[in-house]
């Protein structure tokens, strides 16, 4: 059994940016597991602009935000294997993985980051009634063929969910020259950035339609129809409000799921909320020495998140491998409540973590003019006015240690949302 | 001209060619779609029935028991999956326990092996997670859970290696009765032949009423079902019925032999034939009738739902051989539950009945045993090694939520009655069945048939020949 100090599964963005920074953080031995024919992960199908704005000052496409990493990877000499599949990982890290080359083989690691992104809710774990032919796919999907493959999944479409990949696909198909007749979108409030809304939609005269979904799916072999509907409240449908929409093409964004089978074989703990791993300040999960970031581990709005809490990820692996166990530190509870759904991190110690860390979370509903809250106890420490936060948006709070260490009796943190 | 011409090629259809290529024989399958497993024979329950449900007498009761005895060797000598799970069928504190017992005493008369009542305590610690409310089950330990794309692609396979031609993408218009044959008018020219096997499911009525005075009346009774993740498969090992109604067998809860969770069917009598549609109601109705009979279903981690039409002919039983009126006709008609479990003996029933009929002798050269798409999971590392080493292609994964190599794809496509649509991947290989439902794989798998068929991807469907996955290029449609 070959032997690494880190082996990091995927080599999308997040495992990207964690190879490079555990790297510079005096790491030799890292292995990149990547189950595509190339590193980039998603990114490589996002040929928009809009990337990088924080990471790089710039506007760059996927595929160049992609590159700019990829690049990193190199200089570093740090290795990677393509169109290889992980199968397994113990909890005693040990990797199973699989490729044309090596076969099956298992490799013995020190710590490990989990990097595996996400993937999408499909059509049946939505459960929309009606026939199953061709002409259904995730926007992501469709992503592929047009973006990578240069095929035109449809003629008419419907698009079902605001997520950023279907406002993005939304405009891709028009370009391309189809036409979207329809953004139907469950929620009273859009799934996507606010920026995505106005250049993919409004630019192009696409309706969103909020509080609406599909009810219905015609067509035995390929779609022919869509009949959608509003909803109520309680997110059923109204009868009377049905409207049809003669379509051969029904895209589907509605929502993300990190793909955490792999975690689970591991025994990593899952939160119900992120579907994701519960991780303390080092992005580390129950699991000693078994780090993740990027979207396995919570579902984020800008790649350049991804990067920024991979990088961490990267430097607290390295951490673990030059130094070993933390010290049995006392772990602070960070407690989710008045429309804030989760938090990332989950705990906090306040001994060891870096000077400052990076709290991100989303809200359940849409917020106008609210503030965040931060309570140490029941003692208000911070409270930042927002003029809108929304479900589709991350949002963050920043923690000092050196805040922190003022209150050495410390058990509980509450972020929550509340009236400015 | 053909001996035996077979219209359908649904598990009847095709577990009657296998039976007849054990003689000499001429003979061809006619299907209108573009696989074998396109009808009822892919949207079911996915169930042995052990045989307790049929009314003592009935052709159903016999061949139920008849095919649950012949599937274990059928599967390991046609490499399918089979497990042997037992079924339970409870009764709640509502529900008169008396039935429990007419159907132990129905079991007896019809010949199931094995059936007994259990009592609360034994019960629950066979199913955790039967529901509060059950206070007693019958017990069928031959009850098993098969996989019925598998079983039908194995069968029709090996008829196929054994010498019967499959015709696809062939529709029956009409049939010509001659003094001594038929003549079988088809969309894709005439077939001539001595004698014709009515298996076309939903439509054996039609087929049947084409030649014969006996009118059938075939009803479509939809059925809607929910497939949990594999995440959920352990939520119950046993198949739990419930007590069942004039409608039919109530809401099962199976483990499936993939290892998902599979909760259905409703039963709904509807006119269409074609109607294999979810309804909104049909799918809302799954979780409480369910929750009768077992507890807490983790129904978010459905991953798809389906209908199937159950062919269900109005006199209620299974109507097989020799139409009255009709020489040479023989129908296989009404086959509903338990159907796919009947499927083995109703092969044999009806291929010995047109043997004897039109004289044929034993062929010779027939080989009873089909080798399956190899199951890397069920490998050793060191065999998985091996196999890697002989065909790389064994190393690559293709479908992730299911693990399939592209190995798998590869031999689904270049074996006998290769797969040649996404759904034909998907049938024979599991590629697509997983949690993302082919999301992330079908670009591949078309990529897979493009270059192996070979084919355009312009012709890559999902099954039918209006199911086209892309329509053109690029600013080109």
């Amino acid at each position: 059994m070959s032997q690494y100090d880190l082996v990091i599964v995927g080599g999308g963005p997040a495992g990207l940016a964690a190879a490079v920074s555990a790297k510079d953080n005096g790491i030799e031995k890292i292995l990149i597991i990547e189950r595509d024919n190339e590193l980039g992960g998603i990114l490589n199908q996002c040929i928009h602009n809009g990337f990088g704005l924080h990471t790089f000052k710039e506007e760059l496409t996927g595929p160049e935000y992609a590159g700019r990493f990829i690049e990193q990877v190199k200089e570093r000499n740090i290795e990677y294997k393509l169109n290889t599949m992980v199968m397994d990982i113990s909890a005693d890290k040990v990797v199973t993985a699989m490729n044309r080359v090596d076969g099956m083989f298992q490799i013995e690691a020190k710590a490990i980051i989990l990097a595996m992104g996400c993937r999408e809710r499909s059509r049946g774990a939505l459960n929309i009634p009606g026939y199953r032919p061709a002409g259904i796919y995730s926007a992501g999907t469709a992503q592929r063929l047009v973006n990578i493959e240069g095929y035109m999944p449809g003629h008419k479409v419907v698009i079902l969910g605001s997520g950023d990949i279907g406002l993005i696909m939304a405009r891709r198909m028009t370009l391309e020259g189809a036409e979207v007749q329809v953004v139907a979108e469950l929620m009273p409030y859009s799934g996507g950035l606010k920026r995505n809304i106005v250049q993919c939609l409004d630019d192009f005269d696409i309706p969103l339609k909020l509080s609406h979904t599909v009810i219905d799916i015609e067509g035995k072999e390929r779609v022919t129809g869509i009949t959608i509907a509003e909803v109520g409240p309680d997110r059923k449908p109204i009868p009377g409000t049905e409207e049809h929409y003669d379509c051969d093409t029904l895209l589907l964004s509605c929502g993300l799921l990190p793909e955490n089978e792999l975690s689970k074989t591991a025994g990593v703990t899952l939160s119900n909320i992120t579907s994701g791993p519960i991780v303390n300040d080092a992005l580390e999960t129950n699991i000693e020495g078994v780090f993740a970031c990027g979207n396995v581990l919570h579902v984020h709005d800008l790649v350049d998140f991804v990067s920024e809490e991979a990088s961490n990820a990267g430097k607290n692996a390295a951490k673990y491998i030059k130094e070993g166990k933390s010290k049995n530190s006392k772990n602070v509870q960070i407690h989710a409540v008045d429309g804030v759904r989760y938090t990332v991190p989950c705990t906090i110690r306040p001994d060891e973590m870096d000077d400052k860390v990076t709290i991100r979370f989303r809200v359940g509903q849409v917020f106008t003019d609210c503030s965040v809250a931060t309570y140490f106890g029941d003692e208000l420490i911070n409270k930042r006015a927002k003029k809108i936060m929304a479900p589709g948006e991350m949002e963050q709070v920043i923690l000092l240690k050196s805040k922190l260490a003022e209150y050495p009796d410390l058990k509980d943190i509450t972020i929550k949302i509340e009236e400015a | 001209m053909y001996d035996v011409s077979i219209v359908g090629a649904g598990v009847i259809g095709s577990a009657i060619a296998r039976e007849l290529s054990k003689f000499q024989v001429n003979a061809c399958v006619i299907e209108r779609e573009t696989d074998v497993c396109e009808g009822t024979s892919k949207a079911n329950s996915a169930i042995v029935h052990a045989g307790f449900d049929a009314k003592p007498g009935t052709l159903k009761a016999k061949l139920n028991v008849e095919g649950n005895a012949l599937m274990e060797k059928l599967s390991q000598d046609l490499d399918f999956p089979l497990k042997k799970n037992g079924s339970l069928v409870v009764c709640t504190k509502e529900q008169d326990e008396s039935l429990l017992d007419k159907l132990l005493e129905q079991s007896k008369l019809n010949g199931v092996p094995g059936c007994r009542i259990v009592e609360r305590e034994e019960m629950i610690q066979m199913e955790p997670n039967l529901a509060d409310d059950v206070v007693k089950a019958l017990y069928a330990p031959t009850g098993a859970i098969v996989c019925p794309f598998n079983l039908t692609i194995a069968l029709a396979e090996n008829a196929a290696d054994n010498g019967v031609e499959f015709k696809m993408q062939t529709c029956v218009k009409s049939i010509e009765r001659t003094d001594d044959y038929y003549v079988i008018h088809t969309d894709n020219g005439d077939i001539e032949t001595k004698s014709i096997v009515n298996a076309a499911g939903v439509y054996a009525d039609k087929l049947n009423n084409m030649v014969s005075g006996r009118k059938l009346k075939i009803i479509p009774r939809r059925g809607q079902y929910m497939l949990l993740d594999k995440t959920a498969g352990e939520h119950v090992s046993h198949t739990i019925f419930q007590l069942p109604s004039k409608m039919g067998k109530g809401v099962l809860v199976t483990p499936t032999v993939h290892g998902n969770l599979l909760v259905g069917p409703t039963a709904e009598d509807i006119d269409n034939k074609e109607g294999v549609n979810t309804t909104m109601d049909g799918l809302d109705s799954l979780a409480p009738t369910s929750s009768l009979s077992v507890k807490d279903v983790p129904y978010r981690q459905v991953i798809t739902s389906f209908a199937g039409l159950r062919a269900h002919e109005k006199d209620g039983d299974f109507v097989l051989g020799e139409a009255e009126d009709a020489p040479n006709f023989f129908n296989a008609a009404g086959i509903e539950s338990p159907g796919l479990s009947s499927a083995p003996a109703i092969g044999v029933m009806i291929a010995n009945e047109i043997a004897e009929k039109l004289g044929l002798k034993e062929n010779p050269d027939f080989n009873g045993t089909r080798k399956g798409i190899v199951n890397p999971a069920s490998l050793s590392m060191d065999e998985r090694n091996a196999l890697i080493k002989e065909n790389p292609a064994y190393g690559q994964i293709i479908c992730r939520c299911e693990s399939i190599s592209e190995g798998e794809i590869l031999d689904s496509i270049h074996r006998t009655l290769g797969a040649r649509t996404l759904d034909g991947v998907k049938r024979r290989t599991r590629a697509g069945m997983g949690r993302c439902q082919a999301g992330f794989c079908s670009p591949k798998v078309m990529e897979i048939l493009e270059q192996e068929v070979p084919m355009s991807m312009f012709d890559v469907r999902k099954s039918g020949e209006d199911s086209r996955i892309v329509v053109g290029y690029n600013k080109k449609i």
